[in-house]
């Protein structure tokens, strides 16, 4: 295998100039909204509104300001897949077209996909969705097919800040701890990483750095695996199962003892 | 502050009313499946045509649920993907992934459902094979099939509660306790529906109903307190049901779908009056489909 590669989104130097979302549409080839109506969310300047089947990197715009608008500041946040170490969607995806990658990304076979729609609600963020032109769930892929050759993924080459950060996951795990160090001695204590270490399902290939509560950027702040109650949920109902099943015996061989 | 739970911050599968068709049909095809064999294995002779009313539901049933299934795919053509892999044409099974489990026990049920279905049949000395009765209980075979079938009935009427909580969304994933509501609820429903049409007939006798009916009491009873223990267990996530969905819930599943039939049938029982029957039975029935109304649709709309 490949090494593991990802992205480290450093979100205290995103401008919101969207370049990773158009960068990303262009070479992924994803149809416009609404046919290619403009159609304004009332949102900030966010009118992308969430990641979907067509829209695979989103710009977050938080406004963080007093009512008067004299303080305040603007936190922005260029949204992708975590292609999680454990992924919720390619454990539950019943046609096995969600795989793994050499390059440890998560990936959906379009061909394969048949529109379940499974993985998209045990996507612990709200990344997947149905693709209308293909009518199959899609994502961001990681830009597997510009991997495959030698090249970066389309949005981080496009992103003028350095914002988007790609390359293999442990060298961007070192550059990102070396970021949050720079942002504390300089007096942004509130930088921490988001999905770096292992304990966010196995660690979060695609991982943040924030300056602010999950939440705050829709993030969930403990996102966790889609099957962690299948065992007892699967017990109590074989339990139910067996109750039922008493019951029946009952009903029916009471009455079938009598005369 | 708490954070706010994780699962508010997901994406609904828009999964609409094929889906909930599909829970509410795939519990009565389960359930009447695993009412026949109750009756066939430990009932009175006298109640055989009830048993295969059963099997004669359970089969064109699980069609239909199978054909909602497909229609529900955006990719329909591709619905074999499930069973299949796609390039190799090997099995398809992840048995931790209750859609690929589910799927190939629909299959396998529906199996099971159509064999039973044509025993039932020939059992009447209808259809051309009369020889196929042995494939129904009391033979060895006959049991065999239906001990399985009975089996498989039983993870159709669960299991798709199971595959709501396995999955990230709000409601279906905070509990553990939707597999066995859906389990209760289907066996109730199936029997409610037995009892509905079983009266229409003039061969079913009036002992196995009233059997039907106290089985459909005990599951009424046992599906309230399962009701009240799955709210319980969402915690704080409970007041997304301080809604018009927990009205639903309340007075559609609750009041007019296990309470009023309860004491309908306890009337039923006691005075013999059949009409406080029919009427229980068709409560159940609107009840049960109710209950997945909203247990879906309230999640979807989050």
């Amino acid at each position: 295998m490949a090494q593991a590669m990802g992205f480290f989104t450093d979100t205290t130097v995103c401008i919101g100039c969207k370049a990773c979302e158009v960068a990303c549409k262009e070479w992924n080839q994803l149809p416009a909204a609404n046919g290619g109506a403009n159609t304004l969310s009332g949102d900030s300047y966010d009118n992308t509104r969430r990641l979907d089947g067509i829209h695979w990197r989103h710009v977050r715009f938080v406004e963080q300001f007093t009512p008067d608008r004299g303080e305040g500041r603007w936190l922005l946040m260029s949204d992708v897949c975590k292609h999680c170490v454990q992924a919720g969607c390619l454990e539950v995806c019943p046609t096995g077209a969600i795989i793994r990658t050499e390059f440890d990304t998560v990936v959906i076979q379009s061909n394969v996909c048949n529109g379940c729609r499974d993985c998209i609600g045990a996507c612990p963020f709200g990344v997947i969705d149905i693709n209308p032109a293909s009518g199959t769930a899609q994502k961001c892929t990681l830009c597997y097919d510009r991997l495959q050759v030698g090249l970066e993924p389309a949005c981080s080459k496009a992103c003028p800040t350095d914002s988007i950060n790609f390359g293999p996951v442990a060298d961007l795990k070192k550059m990102a701890e070396a970021r949050v160090g720079r942002l504390h001695s300089q007096g942004e204590k509130r930088a921490y990483l988001y999905g770096a270490d292992d304990k966010m399902l196995g660690g979060l290939n695609s991982f943040f750095l924030l300056v602010d509560k999950p939440e705050v950027y829709h993030l969930p702040p403990d996102p966790k695996m889609p099957t962690r109650r299948l065992k007892p949920s699967t017990w109590l109902s074989v339990l139910g199962g067996v109750v039922v099943g008493l019951a029946g015996l009952v009903s029916f061989r009471t009455r079938g003892s009598r005369p | 502050m708490n954070p706010p739970s994780s699962t508010l911050f997901t994406a609904p599968p828009e999964w609409q009313w094929l889906i909930v068709f599909y829970f509410f049909l795939g519990g009565i095809a389960g359930g009447a499946y695993f009412l026949a064999v109750l009756i066939d294995l430990f009932g009175d002779p006298l109640d055989r045509p009830l048993a295969r009313l059963g099997y004669l539901i359970a089969f064109p049933v699980t069609v239909v649920c199978g054909l909602l299934l497909i229609l529900d795919l955006q990719r329909p053509l591709r619905f074999w993907h499930m069973l299949l892999q796609s390039e190799t044409l090997r099995p398809m099974l992840k048995t931790w992934s209750p859609m690929s489990l589910g799927s190939w026990a629909l299959l396998l049920f529906g199996g099971f459902a159509f064999v039973s279905f044509l025993a039932a049949l020939a059992d009447d000395g209808r259809g051309r094979w009369p020889r196929l009765a042995v494939l129904r209980p009391p033979g060895v075979l006959g049991t065999l099939v239906a001990l399985i079938g009975g089996v498989l009935g039983f993870f159709i009427a669960g299991y798709t509660g199971v595959l709501l909580t396995v999955t990230n969304r709000p409601i279906w994933s905070d509990t553990s306790l939707l597999g066995l509501v859906f389990l209760i609820s289907g066996a109730s429903t199936a029997a409610a529906l037995l009892a509905l049409l079983g009266r229409r007939r003039a061969r079913t006798s009036v002992t196995g109903l009233h059997a039907l009916e106290r089985f459909d009491s005990l599951m009424l009873v046992l599906e309230l307190i399962a009701l009240v223990a799955l709210v319980v267990s969402l915690g704080s996530m409970a007041r997304v049901w301080l809604s018009a969905w927990g009205a639903l819930l309340a007075v559609g599943v609750i009041a007019l779908g296990i309470v009023v039939p309860l004491v309908l049938y306890r009337r039923s029982l006691r005075l013999g009056d059949l009409s406080s029957s029919t009427v229980a039975a068709v409560l159940v029935l609107v009840g049960g489909f109710l209950l997945r109304v909203v247990i879906i649709l309230s999640s979807e709309g989050v």
